[in-house]
């Protein structure tokens, strides 16, 4: 009844290439789209996007780069947090810096910056393979997190080593500061998280994904047909960084407003963002997108739940939440090793036959 | 000068203490790492766990008494006894034993066949829920660990030093202490998986998975022997660590320097373990001696893993690591 291609006949190239073949997909696709842009901004409060929204967004593109690194890539990196510290601190700097550029181009431009020193943390891994990189990329995420916390140029010799977010505007909107609206925010992020998913998702499928896609599955095969190992390792690690860095800016400038490094950016996070490509699914732009809610949203219900509900104290609901997200992602290794994308996946099936499976 | 060069002699002796630490923790990796293919990121925190379960047992702690309190309403804190150091240190091998038991039956039995990168994401989640499990059963403040192990200043070293150079040397006891505790661990261990029946099927299994089962060793106990020896070395870990700096989470995190070690090491190696422990051990304290100050202080948080890093560049598969050879 859904999914379905009969009916849906292509006239030319440009039909047939693009992002969202089949109609329905694509018709879901402007509908969400229209739903975000449209009408959460006239319905939401600042609880729900402070606690959810922002948090979901800007964890969503960072869990994006982090797919192509990983699930396309097959490279595994744990310096996702301090990428993200780079990016943050580069954003203040410029907003400090170049208090008259509109926000929107800091916040790209430390994405760019983000994606040189991911170049160069990306170099190791054309000599260095499997954990022996994953542990390698650990020394980005200490260093990183070292140097901003030790360099005082870096947070602007302020006595307190944090950094704090001065307001900025938007078309004469607040974006960042204590005084911008929430559904300011949330769009402002929005944009990026649509940008970033429309660009990731178009990389993928295209040469540089396949390329991508040959280095993961055998990068020796893949060097022998001809794909340069350098450049799809290298590309790949630049756009991981890309996207982490502009997270980092966002989750610094728009989301916490004030920044301590070594708390924020810490090695915690590079795990969550990893487990929320896990979670979510390796090798899928949707799965970023259902893992970074799926990880947003469990600490927001859990503490609803045994705080608010049952009573308990705080602490205790932190570490049982460990543990469940522990068994969680156990659990879905072993049922779904491919995620909570393999489970779209299956229903799309699914739904395609419905409700005529034979 | 010479006082300088005293000083720094010290400081490698020091560093060399600390790496004997480092090479503790990375023991327990190597050992699973060989016999089973997985790369445990959880053996850090298995140490915490053994530690905090080591002084809870002492301390008579009722386990989960937060969870208890706040679920029925009642406030049980400890059963009001005192367990020798010699009898907790037993009972928690017993609970390190479950919990390899448990893995196996829950987590790897499941996982058996699946790419390496799915086990150590496991692995992973492994390390979360203990790190949970452990908070939640023991409480999460800051422990003392007190085994009875000597500590403070050794003066015998720091008189016979002090009339031989004029320059006394400060090392702590404990330190002397897990020296001879490591050098110990790994003369057992290599004699058990020379010479011990289970130590040779051990070795078989580490060979070749397939061959081990057709000759008739049972991979299922093989694996829970391992993560019970590793258990067991988490549990040595924890209590020098413990003794050292109290039991906290950043034990766990202490843990994760084991990982450069293991890298400069190489995985597969033993005597790599130790001799990577050593090297960033030393070469950490050195550094922070010579130009940490310039630098800005606390380079030991990455001296570590850059260290590894630039050195991998060179030599991919560590100092003692098997030759990496690839085939399409």
């Amino acid at each position: 009844m859904f999914y379905r291609e009969a009916g849906d006949f292509k006239t030319s190239y440009v039909d047939d290439n693009q992002t969202f073949p089949i109609k329905f997909d694509r018709y879901r696709y402007y509908a969400v789209l229209l739903i975000a842009f449209a009408i959460i901004p006239f319905v939401l409060n600042d609880y729900w996007v402070n606690a959810v929204f922002l948090p979901f967004l800007i964890y969503s593109i960072a869990a994006i780069g982090l797919n192509v690194l990983v699930g396309y890539c097959g490279q595994v990196s744990l310096g996702t947090g301090g990428f993200m510290a780079v990016g943050a601190y580069a954003c203040y700097k410029l907003m400090t810096s170049f208090p008259d550029v509109n926000i929107l181009f800091h916040v790209i431009i430390s994405g760019g910056i983000t994606a040189l020193v991911g170049l160069l943390f990306g170099l190791p891994s054309l000599r260095i393979k499997g954990f022996y990189l994953a542990v390698a990329t650990l020394a980005a995420q200490f260093f990183l997190v070292w140097l901003f916390n030790r360099v005082p140029w870096f947070y602007n010799y302020s006595a307190s080593g944090q950094i704090s977010a001065p307001e900025r505007t938007l078309l004469g909107i607040a974006i960042t500061g204590p005084n911008a609206p929430a559904w300011a925010m949330y769009l402002f992020c929005l944009v990026f998280v649509a940008a970033s998913a429309i660009i990731a998702r178009n990389l993928t499928r295209g040469a540089f994904g396949r390329k991508w896609m040959a280095i993961r599955d055998m990068d020796i095969a893949a060097e022998i047909i001809g794909v340069d190992p350098l450049k799809a390792k290298l590309s790949a690690f630049a756009v991981l960084s890309f996207f982490v860095g502009i997270s980092g800016a966002l989750f610094f400038s728009v989301y916490l407003g004030a920044v301590e490094v070594g708390e924020v950016f810490g090695i915690q996070k590079s795990f969550l963002v990893l487990f929320m490509v896990i979670i979510g699914g390796l090798g899928s732009i949707f799965g970023s997108f259902a893992g970074a809610a799926f990880l947003v949203l469990l600490p927001v219900f859990l503490k609803n739940v045994l705080v608010a509900g049952l009573g308990w104290p705080t602490d205790m609901a932190a570490h049982l939440e460990f543990m469940i997200v522990g068994a969680l992602i156990i659990t879905f290794l072993i049922a779904e090793p491919h995620g909570l994308a393999q489970l779209w996946r299956v229903t799309k099936e699914k739904l395609r036959l419905w409700p005529f499976p034979h | 000068m010479p006082e300088q060069f005293f000083f720094a002699m010290e400081v490698i002796l020091n560093g060399f203490m600390a790496g004997v630490l480092y090479a503790l923790v990375a023991l327990g990796f190597v050992l699973i790492y060989k016999a089973s293919g997985i790369f445990n990121y959880a053996q850090g925190v298995m140490a915490l766990f053994a530690a905090a379960s080591l002084v809870g047992i002492m301390d008579g702690q009722v386990p989960f008494s937060h969870l208890i309190n706040a679920i029925f309403g009642t406030s049980v804190h400890h059963f009001g006894w005192h367990v020798p150091a010699i009898l907790a240190i037993l009972l928690t091998m017993g609970i390190m034993v479950l919990l390899a038991w448990a893995v196996n039956r829950f987590v790897f039995k499941h996982l058996v066949n699946q790419e390496p990168i799915i086990l150590f994401m496991a692995t992973i989640g492994l390390a979360y829920f203990l790190e949970g499990a452990s908070d939640l059963m023991w409480g999460a403040e800051i422990k003392k660990l007190d085994v009875g192990l000597p500590q403070g200043l050794n003066e015998t070293i720091d008189n016979v030093t002090f009339n031989l150079f004029g320059y006394g040397f400060f090392i702590d006891n404990l330190d002397i202490v897990a020296t001879f505790v490591a050098v110990a661990l790994v003369v057992i261990l290599t004699v058990y998986s020379q010479y011990s029946k289970q130590g040779r099927a051990l070795r078989a299994v580490a060979d070749d998975h397939q061959a081990a089962l057709s000759v008739g060793i049972s991979l299922n106990f093989i694996w829970v022997l391992v993560w019970s020896i590793a258990g067991f070395v988490a549990l040595v870990a924890g209590i020098m660590w413990g003794a050292k700096s109290g039991v906290q989470f950043s034990l766990s995190l202490m843990a994760l320097k084991a990982l450069p070690v293991l890298m400069l090491g190489g995985f597969t190696s033993i005597p790599g373990a130790i001799v990577g422990g050593l090297i960033i051990g030393m070469g950490e304290k050195l550094f922070e001696f010579t130009l940490g100050g310039m630098m800005g202080g606390a380079t030991e948080n990455w001296f570590a893993y850059v260290l590894a890093l630039v050195f991998l560049v060179f030599r991919p598969q560590g100092l003692f690591g098997e030759k990496i050879i690839e085939r399409v």
